[in-house]
């Protein structure tokens, strides 16, 4: 309603604001939601018969020290941040767009399993399994693009169908596909005895500090985070794209063909994601199982983008904190269960979402502070009422004023 | 002092870098008609959400009946017996209108909506008031006019003796708005108060007996209708004197632009054709004006012309160049310009910052990029010059989110980037609607400076003021067809209106009738 009256203001100093206001409602949001967990654990121990409140406090300080303790935990933050940040990059990338890709696991499923056909099967090199990995995604990403240019179907609906669908082909490939399972029936093969040259190179870090969670994923993300950024700001292409995202109809208008630029954005996204599937999987840590629910990866890049408010750079962060909440869940192992750490994790990214909410929070009290403090209001007047300095008019005024 | 019911005594209300009311009194007499007065941006509708509750103000104070009162939402404002119908009517568009009328006031019986005794009550107060409406139709079924009334039997039927009219004519015809004027002196007979908000003269010295204008948020003065005259009013809201537009005849005109043959565009609404074989040719040096009653064609007809819409059939040559088929792209480079009727749908992307806006048609030709990298200094640079030339004011020059702009420096930043285009047609589609006098005699001169180049205007209008005021030629839209051709200097206001209400056809347009028809 407040929108129809809206006036013109000073922008800049006000984007600057929001964008402070941004950062503060994601810093609150998370310490909100971390209050929540804690008071969950209490609450948790508080039903129990023998009650030990000394647990959820012990569990937390685990919880946040964990991932300090060796380098084997210090860098699974990173190896768990890389495949965040780009499935985070692929929704946030699609967000510019004005598109909700929320088949992001759809497409990273498929990047991860052609990486590995590409690896097992192909006997690839790890950069060139990766580019599979980017075309396999794109593949299943670029689908709901095309549903929704030329028949406006809500790419929502396509993309929630296609995780499915993605899914149950991966694993119809994989039953059809023997010779990546030799070893056993439902896991594709280790890497290191199948095809050591496709696992991505550590530099022989992991040697030196005696773990195996150093890889250059982490490294690939940022870079592709930096180029998603530049394409977005820098580029013609990624004005279109924001151009289209923020109002379709004036694209159209001004030129911007904006079915293809859907399709692009769709194909752009499923290959980010597609990469965070091959990373993952080309890590030579994890094998490929037979899945029969959704992987939580491609959704986990959806607060990854929320709370980064879809900036390339910010998902940077964002995604190496989620991978940091992620990685430090193992604290908590023998404290509490793995259910457990699930439910904290969910708790505090669920309140991560809300950030957005808690900004408008944010700029309405400091609003209300700063009229109380002295009718300044939060941002500061400029010259945009000038004195009148016409003479003759005021005579004229005076003249015409009634009572 | 004691006959105010409403008095608005010193209101200043500031947003972040703007003042938009500063020290405005407004003081409303029982019983009559007041007008607020202002340009665009002036701040009459802060002054009216304020007295509605919908904003708070930093200083002053509201008095009813000479008691202070303190309106913190617009339930406050309702209970006060104030009500407002906005521009943008708030009305559900799947619900008839009797569920509007009594929405937010439903009458129930053990929790059970009882409509019986409501429905008569608001068809005595339509037949009191003389408020037509068809009470079991649905929203999105009733012309505009008619939403009106329902807006305006809103408020009556919540008893509200302070009624608030945003802009209520923006949107309504001719014969609609003197149907409006009817209503308000029945309503102000019944004893109710209307304040008025316009920026259309000639319906204030009509209809209103008194007359507050804001300029830039200060309150300028009040004024009797009877004592002032439209001069004056103009320039106690403009700050200066308005001169009237010269309407200098180019004489000559030159070679055929736009060469449109046969024209069928279907429509989004209906299963007829909006756009029914309409031909007509546009000449360098003329403005060709397209009259019409809103929603006969012409949108359309020019989404059709501009490739925003897919054509059935028909041709449509721009410099002997068939560009039927042709994207908007190549349209737009081919030679078109156009100033959508929707600034805010089509004409700019609105979360972008103006110099983006203003580049929206060039930024990929060399120069505004590099080998697909965007050349920001170009950007700055282009904005900077058009901000220049066309006097576009915003509160952080190049960087201002279009947004947060007003409504005329939004449309002055749309018609800068078309006509910088330098394209030999430029079609206007409503480009002075919502705006200001000084804005819109402003829009004027540069439609007529561009024919004045030789350049081919083609002009879509509802205005008949504008028709008349600056077209060198008129084309009437009636259902799709054109209906008649006309001289601005041959016709009159009556004869134009004969045939944008399809009373008339003139024999030319006969014969195409007659073979559609079978």
């Amino acid at each position: 309603m407040f929108k129809i009256f809206g006036s013109s203001s000073a922008v800049n100093k006000k984007k600057q604001k929001d964008k402070e206001y941004a950062f503060l409602a994601s810093v609150i949001s998370i310490l909100v939601g971390l209050l929540i967990a804690i008071l969950l654990l209490f609450l948790l121990e508080f039903a129990k018969a023998e009650s030990d409140y000394s647990k959820p406090l012990i569990g937390m300080r685990n919880y946040f020290t964990y991932s300090f303790t060796s380098a084997t935990t210090f860098s699974k933050i990173f190896y768990n941040a890389a495949p965040l940040m780009l499935t985070g990059l692929a929704v946030g990338f699609a967000f510019k767009a004005g598109l909700f890709n929320i088949g992001a696991t759809g497409q990273y499923t498929f990047g991860a399993f052609f990486a590995l056909i590409a690896a097992i099967l192909w006997q690839f090199p790890w950069w060139a399994a990766l580019l599979v990995s980017i075309v396999a995604g794109a593949f299943w990403g670029v689908i709901p693009g095309i549903f929704k240019a030329f028949f406006n179907i809500n790419e929502v609906i396509t993309s929630i169908m296609l995780n499915w669908a993605g899914l149950y082909l991966v694993n119809l490939l994989f039953y059809n596909l023997p010779k990546i399972h030799t070893v056993l029936p439902n896991r594709t093969d280790n890497l290191a005895f199948t095809n050591p040259k496709a696992i991505l190179p550590d530099f022989g870090l992991n040697q030196i500090f005696n773990t195996s969670f150093i890889n250059i994923g982490i490294i690939i993300a940022i870079i592709v985070a930096v180029i998603i950024y530049i394409v977005l700001e820098k580029t013609v292409f990624g004005f279109e794209i924001k151009s289209c995202g923020l109002n379709k109809n004036a694209s159209i208008y001004a030129g911007i063909k904006a079915k293809r630029t859907i399709i692009l954005t769709m194909l752009i996204s499923g290959g980010l994601a597609g990469l965070g599937g091959g990373i993952v999987y080309l890590a030579g840590t994890v094998q490929y199982t037979i899945e029969s629910s959704l992987l939580s990866m491609g959704f986990s890049g959806i607060p990854v983008a929320l709370l980064a408010y879809s900036h390339p750079l910010a998902i940077i962060a964002t995604s190496v904190f989620i991978g940091f909440l992620e990685s430090s869940g193992s604290g908590l192992q023998g404290l509490y269960s793995y259910e457990m750490t699930g439910v904290i994790l969910s708790v505090i990214i669920y309140f991560s979402a809300f950030a957005l909410i808690v900004s408008h929070f944010i700029k309405k009290v400091l609003k209300r502070k700063g009229q109380s403090d002295g009718d300044q209001g939060d941002g500061p007047v400029i010259e945009a009422v000038k004195p009148e300095t016409d003479k003759p008019k005021e005579q004229l005024e005076t003249k015409g004023v009634v009572g | 002092m004691d006959n105010y019911i409403i008095e608005m005594n010193n209101i200043r209300k500031e947003f972040p870098g703007v003042v938009a009311n500063d020290d405005v009194t407004l003081k409303l007499k029982k019983g009559e008609i007041h007008a607020l007065l202002g340009e665009n941006g002036a701040g009459k509708s802060t002054l009216m959400s304020i007295l509605f509750g919908l904003y708070i103000p930093d200083k002053g104070e509201i008095r009813k009946n000479g008691e202070v009162v303190n309106i913190k939402n617009p339930n406050d404002a309702n209970d006060l017996g104030i009500g407002m119908v906005h521009q943008h009517f708030k009305l559900v568009e799947v619900f008839t209108v009797l569920e509007n009328i009594i929405l937010g006031a439903e009458p129930t019986k053990f929790g059970f909506l009882t409509t019986k005794e409501t429905r008569k009550k608001v068809i005595d107060l339509s037949e009191k008031f003389n408020l037509k409406v068809d009470i079991d139709a649905k929203i999105e079924d009733i012309s505009v006019g008619m939403q009106q009334r329902v807006e305006i039997l809103k408020m009556l039927y919540r008893e509200n003796e302070i009624l608030i009219f945003d802009e209520p004519t923006a949107v309504l015809t001719p014969q609609e708005i003197d149907e409006l004027m009817k209503i308000m002196k029945n309503l102000i007979k019944e004893g109710k108060s209307i304040l008025f908000i316009s920026h259309k003269l000639n319906e204030i010295m009509s209809v209103s007996d008194r007359v507050t204008v804001l300029r830039k948020g200060k309150g300028i003065g009040t004024v009797n209708v009877k004592d002032t005259n439209i001069n004056q009013l103009s320039e106690m809201m403009v700050g200066r004197k308005i001169k009237g537009i010269e309407k200098e005849k180019n004489a000559s005109t030159g070679e055929i632009i736009l060469k449109v043959e046969d024209l069928v565009v279907p429509s989004k609404l209906h299963k007829n054709n909006a756009v029914n074989n309409v031909s007509f040719e546009v000449k360098a040096g003329e403005i060709l004006c397209i009259a019409g009653i809103e929603g006969n064609g012409q949108s359309e007809l020019v989404y059709g012309l501009t490739g925003l819409e897919k054509i059935s059939s028909g041709k449509v040559t721009l410099l002997e160049k068939d560009i039927t088929h042709k994207s908007i792209r190549e349209r737009n480079l081919s030679g078109i310009s156009h100033i959508p009727e929707d600034r805010h749908k089509y004409g700019l992307v609105l979360d972008y910052k103006l110099e983006d806006n203003l580049a929206l048609k060039k930024y990929f030709q060399e120069g505004f990029q590099n080998h697909g990298f965007i050349n920001e200094d170009m950007f700055r640079k282009h904005s900077e010059r058009l901000i220049k030339a066309y006097d576009i004011r915003s509160g952080r020059g190049s960087t201002t989110l279009a947004r947060s702009m007003s409504g005329g420096n939004q449309q002055k930043a749309i018609i800068a980037r078309e006509i910088d285009c330098d394209s030999k047609l430029l079609i206007a589609v409503q480009p002075t609607r919502g705006l200001d006098v000084g804005a819109i005699e402003n829009i004027h001169r540069t439609l007529i400076a561009e024919r004045n180049k030789n350049k081919a205007v083609l002009l879509v209008s509802l205005e008949l003021d504008e028709v008349l005021d600056i077209s060198d030629r008129i084309l009437v839209m009636y259902n799709g067809k054109i209906v008649a051709e006309l001289n601005p200097d041959e016709t009159s206001y009556q004869e134009i209106g004969l045939f944008m209400i399809g009373a008339k056809i003139q024999d030319k347009f006969k014969e195409a009738e007659v073979e559609e028809s079978v």
